[in-house]
């Protein structure tokens, strides 16, 4: 694993092993916090988000020899945070995937995966994905409080 | 490092078996809480808590483990209910409105009433 800071970029390489979720949690938390002006509950976010879009990432290299890193990019400025994972799994086709049956649907209750990207969207300020067979570019972004307000 | 080995301490309460995870409850460690519960309804006993008291943090991979958890034991004839969510916990299932199908807000002497 590498950790380098490139201007305020904190970027790390990881194994796409879930022992490291963890560890990506911590580092994007530790960071947004550099910022006082996030808020707890909008870090408690970005970590959650964070933590799916690592947990997808790990799961498309799957099939990939542990040489393939995951890489996780969290640039800090004065309005935001953004974090990018980036893993170099097949791929996905975003629209592809249906939506969640409504909760009162019976059906939703068999639902035991999926929420992953739904989860993203609603945690987040900003979320977008680019995925082809060289991977997939999850993209999170959270605002300051106080651009918000602005 | 923490999250795949996830402490869990399983134990009799009344007619409920208490299942508490310690930790974190995401891709690395949920499995393990699957695999109690699966022990647990096979072994005839499907009223449920998951007591989340020690959970520091839960993703949809945990929360996904929870649904399985009512799904399974629901078709024994069964229950699971849910103690001590943390905030995090709590929000977690509002925003993906299984507050509507989890009581979210119990201690673990309420949960083991059953439910209300």
């Amino acid at each position: 694993m590498t950790e380098a800071n490139v201007g305020r970029d904190v970027i790390l390489e990881i194994p796409a092993r879930a022992d490291y979720l963890e560890l990506v949690r911590a580092v994007v938390a530790a960071a947004a916090y550099v910022d006082p002006d996030f808020g707890d509950d909008r870090i408690e976010d970005l970590r959650l988000a964070v933590s799916e879009a690592t947990t997808n990432a790990i799961r498309a290299h799957a099939s990939l020899g542990s040489d393939n890193r995951i890489r996780v990019r969290c640039n800090v400025d004065d309005d935001r945070i953004e974090v990018e994972v980036h893993d170099r799994g097949p791929g996905f086709d975003a629209h592809g995937i249906p939506d969640l049956p409504d909760v009162d649907d019976p059906a939703r209750l068999l639902w035991e995966s999926g929420l992953g990207l739904p989860l993203m969207k609603e945690l987040t300020d900003e979320s977008e994905w680019a995925s082809d067979d060289a991977g997939t570019v999850v993209r999170l972004v959270v605002y300051t409080r106080s651009f918000l307000r602005d | 490092m923490a999250g795949v080995n996830l402490g869990i301490d399983v134990h009799r309460r009344g007619d409920w078996i208490v299942i508490a995870p310690i930790g974190d409850l995401d891709m690395g460690s949920a499995p393990r809480l699957r695999q109690e519960v699966v022990t647990a309804v096979a072994a005839g006993d499907t009223h449920l808590v998951v007591d989340l008291g020690s959970v520091d943090f839960i993703d949809s991979v945990g929360l996904g483990v929870i649904v399985g958890a009512r799904r399974r034991a629901r078709s024994n004839g069964g229950e699971v209910m849910l103690a001590g969510l943390s905030e995090q916990a709590r929000a977690l299932f509002e925003l993906v409105d299984l507050d509507r199908v989890f009581a979210v807000d119990l201690d673990l002497d309420a949960a083991t009433a059953g439910p209300t």
